[in-house]
């Protein structure tokens, strides 16, 4: 490519500025919302600040936050290359071809695409099993409604958030079958007035639990001012909103992945790899389960974490039909996880369309 | 004691002088609020003002990204100035942006993976098409019904999001994407491709295409008659209606030529630097765009100036927050006060301080 000899010339200049530096690696972070959304964005950055506290002088990290996902976000990581970044993590799925064709461009440099399928030789991917948390959501929502009414906001119908919606929904209906999900789309990941109309709305319908799969904690508020609702922490603990309306949460702890990341690079160790970790490996926390929920739901889902942490258990094991009545998964089965990476289908049970 | 007159007819020198004393204040008032973050402001100033275009390091790239950026909010803002002198508010710009962009990536996945010259110029064609149909919705609605353009122009913006994210999931989902939503990418597709027309330049064709329109409107607005229409509908519309100027072709005509722009800088995004229809493809160039009209004064050649400045408050405001670890929202700030003190220092267009007490 053209560009290539150009950009070539600029990272050997910034190659030699770096030389002088003290750091020996120098990671970079994209984040799609701000560092204080305190959901998505934030977990980011604390893993981002876990790599810093962990290496000390050895690691400098730099950051953007609220980068728009397409050319922008783009333009963005050139920068961070040019500015001599050997390790970029963007971490939202929208920047999936831009991290391809600027690490195209920066064969040098290595990048990490969070939630994403292509990779390339300097391209790994990462991304966590949040579907099993949504599981542990599921069981305490279908206890604990009394409408039976579930409402769940929805950022984009992209497969990782269609498998929340069924993991959650078939442990719900396990325990209740006559639970409903209500499930708005509100195309956004991060978007604090939007999320809380679609809360307020969801909540005006008869919702007694609201899930979320958006990055603020606008949802939160919405739910504490209305009364007598309850959500989850997504992303991120939500302290905040303890002991109601948050009753849970699902935690993103990337802090772990991050360091070994880095010090592979550090260590010249690094290869294109693909990670999907859960509540095993430790990726996926189950934030604290506070009192509003009775001690036996609280006892079942703390049981139902540690068998899907040893893998006793899996979420999605069969009988599972799909929503028009077809045989997905037989007795017994578990999905795998081709099926579950590309999953945009509803599960037997959920009213609606998956917006197509 | 200060005392504002009213001028009897608006200064000439000021039209023109408020853009740079807005650009300074906001310099000034930049720089104190970098120091309040703890930085040194003219480390921050030069970073946002000055690297873009000659530090060592990032001006090879970022010279061209200037170009990138600029192009589509130049090419939208011209557009929207011809409505904008005649009195015919087009808000809706963002959504014949993405209008555009549907249409030509549509036509152009409609072929794939046929190779062919003609692709491309077809591509140019129905970008336009798409803008200039969504414009004619207002327009039709306005000549009919009289119903106001700002409204519904607007809120077509929504409809015209709702359908990028359908088309997104559905008509134009890659076939190859795992289920995943969003298209084929048209950079990777030759005949499709909007490529830079010099190598590393950044000029690409839809760059050009925006020069061009400069040098267009220039002409229609001081020597066409379409372009005396406008301004004399826009400063006087009961004498352009004695002058035999018809409202209808005028409301036609501006939301036709701002629409038809507005889709070609969405066709050129998409095929370009975009290469992609997603669900979040557009990014608001439809919006900046009305901010760059009127900084610009509706001028051809102030809009191309203005364009330019806004792309590098983009670009540089990146590197500040990636440099100096500056907060997103401090660079937003800083580009919203550009706007408002836009907006105050034209109070002296139209007034004249007085010192004195009588």
């Amino acid at each position: 490519m053209y560009i290539k000899s150009v950009i070539a010339g600029a990272i050997a200049s910034v190659g030699i500025a770096a030389a002088a530096l003290a750091a020996d690696v120098k990671v970079g972070f994209v984040y799609v919302g701000p560092v204080g959304d305190y959901g998505w964005t934030y977990e980011h950055d604390q893993g981002r600040l876990a790599v810093e506290k962990h290496f000390g002088d050895k690691v400098e990290t730099v950051y953007q936050e609220l980068v728009p996902e397409g050319a922008d976000s783009e333009r963005v990581m050139t920068q961070m290359a040019l500015q001599g970044a050997d390790l970029i993590f963007t971490t939202s799925f929208g920047y999936m071809e831009p991290t391809i064709n600027v690490a195209e461009k920066f064969p040098n440099v290595k990048f990490e695409h969070a939630t994403g399928y292509m990779r390339a030789d300097n391209v790994s991917t990462y991304s966590a099993r949040f579907y099993e948390g949504r599981a542990i959501q599921g069981h305490i929502a279908g206890k604990m409604t009394k409408t039976n009414k579930v409402g769940y906001i929805g950022s984009f119908p992209i497969p990782e958030v269609v498998r929340g919606i069924n993991s959650a929904f078939i442990h719900a209906r396990k325990v209740n079958p006559d639970v409903e999900f209500n499930i708005v789309w509100i195309y956004t990941w991060f978007d604090p007035a939007k999320e809380a109309d679609a809360a307020t709305a969801l909540i005006e319908q008869g919702c007694d639990v609201v899930l979320q799969h958006t990055d603020s904690t606008a949802p939160q508020a919405a739910a504490e001012k209305a009364g007598g609702v309850i959500t989850f922490g997504q992303a991120s603990d939500m302290a905040m909103f303890k002991p109601t309306p948050r009753v849970s949460s699902i935690i993103d702890d990337w802090a772990p992945y991050y360091i070994a990341r880095t010090q592979a690079v550090l260590d010249g160790t690094w290869t294109s790899t693909d990670t999907w970790d859960g509540i095993g490996p430790g990726m996926v926390g189950i934030g604290e389960i506070t009192s509003a929920v009775p001690a036996d739901v609280k006892a079942e889902a703390l049981a139902m974490k540690d068998a899907i942490a040893s893998g006793d258990y899996h979420p999605f094991t069969g009988p599972i039909n799909k929503q028009d009545g077809s045989v997905w998964l037989a007795a017994g089965e578990t999905a795998d996880d081709g099926t579950l990476l590309g999953m945009n289908f509803y599960v037997e049970g959920i009213k609606g369309d998956v917006p197509q | 004691m200060l005392k504002l007159e009213k001028r009897l007819q608006q200064s000439k020198k000021w039209i023109y002088l408020s853009p740079f004393l807005a650009v300074v204040i906001t310099m000034i008032s930049g720089g104190i609020l970098f120091t309040i973050l703890g930085e040194n402001p003219f480390e921050a100033i030069r970073i946002i003002f000055w690297d873009p275009l000659f530090d060592p390091n990032f001006a090879s790239y970022s010279r061209p990204q200037l170009l990138v950026k600029a192009g589509p909010l130049i090419l939208i803002a011209i557009g929207l100035s011809f409505g904008f002198k005649a009195g015919v508010w087009n808000i809706g710009a963002e959504g014949q942006y993405i209008m555009g962009a549907i249409f030509g990536a549509g036509l152009a996945l409609a072929f794939y993976p046929m190779e062919s010259k003609l692709i491309f110029p077809l591509m140019i064609i129905a970008g336009a098409l798409g803008g200039f149909l969504w414009g004619m919705i207002p327009a039709f609605l306005k000549a009919k019904l009289n119903a106001n353009e700002i409204l519904v122009s607007l809120m077509l913006v929504y409809v015209a999001e709702s359908i990028l994210a359908s088309v997104s999931q559905g008509l134009l989902k890659n076939p190859d994407g795992y289920g995943f939503p969003g298209s084929r990418n048209l950079q990777k597709y030759e005949s499709a491709a909007n490529v830079e027309i010099i190598s590393n330049s950044g000029m690409h064709w839809g760059v050009l295409f925006a020069f061009i329109t400069v040098i267009f409107s220039y002409i229609v607005l001081t020597r066409h008659i379409q372009g005396f229409n406008i301004q004399l509908t826009g400063e006087a519309p009961r004498a352009a209606k004695f002058a035999g100027v018809n409202p209808t072709a005028n409301i036609v005509f501006c939301l036709g030529i701002s629409g038809a722009l507005a889709g070609l800088a969405g066709m050129f995004e998409v095929a370009g630097p975009s290469g992609q229809i997603t669900i979040e493809f557009n990014s608001g160039y439809g919006f900046t765009a009305i901010i760059v009209a009127f900084l610009g004064r509706l001028h051809p050649v102030g809009i191309l100036l203005s364009g330019l400045l806004i792309a590098l408050t983009y670009i540089g405001g990146e590197l500040a927050q990636l440099m100096l670890g500056l907060p997103g929202a401090s660079i937003q700030l800083f580009q919203g006060m550009l706007l408002f003190f836009l907006l105050a220092t034209d109070l002296f267009a139209n007034y004249r301080v007085k010192i004195g007490t009588n």
